[in-house]
């Protein structure tokens, strides 16, 4: 299996935008999540965030807190989802990558989750209240397993900060472009493009940029500060209501043009 | 004080810790670097300390509680009378504190979570007081049963927002509170309200509620010559508990209970007592005890008192019984009930419902201890609050 830093730069290199969709896994069934993932990969996803959902997502705003709801509602377990990604596991070319709160992967068991990631074709994992203080908890681990860890870098974060962050980082770097939680936004942060800037300069590895994007506008804007985007709510909301061509063209606005 | 914990990181052993996103980093750091600037600051301590008497009315009473002592028919029994201050209950001591630190720090803004509106109030009362805005979360059940306190709130200037997600208690008005943080977070100061959350809340809460432990250690020997047999407080996240046991901890010939609460009973599985029947897990920036199921998905919890109310407890609680140092054990709803009424009647005291799972526990205890053995309670609120609750659980 190739690298998601391997991956990214093949894209890179073809003059593309990176693009990250985020879907809710669970949300609309379980069986939905194969067809999803098989669509996104197929509008031309460089890779996708599958979200597990928790009872108490404080990283994400009114959209994602609904999706995972639906889904929890629905019965989801991440179990299943590991049994989904295993069936569709050859059928994708694309990287897989978990976005999930710790309590889920503590409880799940540190190792146990690593072993499930490998074998149903994980190759990376974001979870967003794991702050590099407490990366040890589950980045060895990971490591032992080849399962990349994705670290978040906020516009909040210091220089040194961005430095820390940057250094020995895997598969590529999570820039958060506002405060907040995720959620579509009309208005760009003020510091948003020199923060891009001090990102990119520190960062080996692909910067892709999420929280807030939703229109072709936006992607096009953030072109030159970034590798690509993620783009979650949006495309939750737009699948929650299958609006699929609505995903479509968003996901061209990112091919050259 | 008398034990270095938490360590740099914030872990009280292996619990605590800062689980948090990336966003909220800076601002934990710099509340942390601000907060050990401030308590070596002689004037911050000053102005805490004339605040502390001439506002919230300290020094609070040790109380010889001679009705209920007789009524329970055991050990002797004193009430540290937290209910006695400005605002009636403990939590203006912690409101208090960073209210001043959030001052020093150059915020103008405040958010807050609130259960039982005790520390919303107090919260309200301090930025009233300190000239800071004020929005404070509660969760929609929570503003039903406490409608007074919500009142109050509005009253001293705070805005109240109601949070319909999840149970709609104290843990989702945590969660919404936390999401405002991480939006505001370059003017707002996050003033929790116990000794839970990220590194370093726990710290600086258990540090600004241990006047009640330090004043109850004077006292008590003062009045007795020696240490208690006892102590006993309620824990919902901890924090009266925490600050009354804090200057205790050395002391290991007294023996320390924190209460939680039993709803309707363990069985029942309607409660909210993390530590005796919960699992380590993570949750609102700690590691901890928590109530959650087999998947590590938050369950709802249940209980009469809706400031103990919460599926967690503060970290150093969970240490502390990790090294066998203080009981957990847990009193039902109607056995807080009962201690409700016995303290109005054998003491013309209401205490807060909380703080009547302090008493309830103390009964069992009394009855085992020789009548020249000593216990305290912390006694964490008033009962004003739950009139209304009372009178209308009586009429059911």
């Amino acid at each position: 299996m190739k690298s998601i830093q391997h991956c990214f730069e093949e894209k890179i290199n073809q003059n593309k935008q990176l693009f990250v969709p985020y879907i809710m896994a669970g949300d609309g069934g379980m069986d939905r999540l194969e067809e999803d993932l098989l669509f996104l990969e197929r509008c031309g996803a460089s890779a996708i965030e599958v979200g597990i959902p928790f009872s108490d997502p404080v990283a994400d705003g009114p959209t994602i807190q609904a999706a995972g709801i639906r889904s929890l509602e629905a019965g989801t377990t991440l179990d299943q989802v590991f049994t989904q990604l295993k069936k569709s596991k050859h059928k994708r070319k694309i990287p897989i990558i978990l976005m999930i709160y710790v309590n889920v992967v503590y409880v799940y068991g540190i190792e146990a989750f690593v072993q499930s990631c490998k074998e149903s074709g994980v190759q990376g994992v974001i979870i967003p209240d794991v702050p590099f203080e407490e990366e040890d908890l589950v980045t060895p681990a990971l490591k032992q397993g080849g399962v990349e860890w994705i670290r978040l870098v906020a516009l909040t974060s210091s220089k040194e900060r961005i430095n820390q962050l940057t250094k020995e980082a895997e598969g590529f770097i999570y820039a958060v472009s506002d405060t907040g939680t995720t959620g579509v936004r009309t208005e760009q942060h003020k510091d948003l493009y020199p923060f891009l800037q001090s990102v990119q300069a520190a960062s080996s590895v692909p910067v892709l940029v999420g929280f807030g994007i939703s229109t072709g506008d936006h992607v096009r804007a953030l072109r030159p500060y970034c590798d690509g985007v993620i783009v979650g709510s949006a495309i939750v909301e737009w699948l929650h209501e299958k609006k699929y061509e609505d995903i479509q063209s968003l996901i061209q606005a990112t091919f050259p043009t | 004080m008398n034990i270095h914990i938490p360590d740099q990181r914030g872990k009280f052993g292996t619990f605590g810790g800062r689980f948090v996103p990336e966003l909220l980093i800076p601002a934990l750091e710099e509340l942390e670097q601000a907060y050990e600037e401030a308590i070596n600051d002689p004037v911050f301590t000053k102005e805490r300390e004339d605040y502390l008497t001439d506002y919230v009315g300290r020094t609070t009473p040790l109380y010889d509680a001679k009705g209920l002592t007789k009524a329970y028919g055991g050990a002797h029994i004193y009430l540290k009378r937290e209910d006695l201050n400005h605002t009636g209950a403990h939590k203006i001591n912690n409101a208090l504190g960073q209210g001043l630190l959030a001052k020093r720090m150059g915020k103008t803004k405040i958010v807050a979570e609130t259960g039982a509106g005790q520390h919303g109030v107090a919260t309200a009362t301090v930025c009233a007081l300190l000239g800071l805005q004020c929005t404070v979360f509660m969760g929609e059940v929570d503003m039903k049963r406490q409608q007074q306190n919500v009142f109050r709130m509005e009253l001293l200037g705070a805005k109240v927002v109601s949070v319909t997600n999840g149970s709609g208690t104290l843990k989702d008005a945590v969660n919404e509170a936390l999401r405002y943080w991480v939006k505001h977070v370059e003017h707002v100061h996050y003033m929790i309200g116990s000794v839970v959350g990220p590194h370093p809340f726990p710290k600086i809460v258990r540090d600004f509620q241990s006047v009640i432990g330090e004043e109850t250690r004077e006292q008590i020997i003062e009045k007795t010559g020696a240490l208690p047999h006892a102590i006993v407080a309620c824990v919902g996240g901890g924090s009266n508990a925490m600050g009354m046991f804090y200057p205790f901890i050395q002391d290991k010939q007294v023996k320390m209970y924190g209460v939680e609460a039993g709803g309707s009973g363990i069985q029942t599985g309607k409660h909210a007592a993390a530590l005796s029947t919960g699992t380590v897990g993570i949750l609102h920036g700690m590691m901890t005890y928590l109530l959650q199921d087999e998947r590590g998905q938050i369950t709802e919890t249940a209980s009469i008192s809706a400031g103990l109310d919460y599926p967690g407890i503060g970290p150093e609680h969970s240490y502390l019984q990790s090294i066998d140092r203080i009981s957990y054990p847990s009193v039902t709803d109607e056995e807080a009930l009962e201690a409700f009424h016995v303290l109005a009647k054998t003491e013309g005291i209401l205490p807060a419902l909380e703080s009547a799972h302090a008493i309830a526990y103390a009964k069992n205890i009394a009855q085992t201890m020789d009548k020249n053995e000593t216990i305290v309670i912390c006694l964490s609120g008033r009962g004003d609050k739950d009139v209304p609750q009372i009178q209308a659980n009586d009429r059911e």
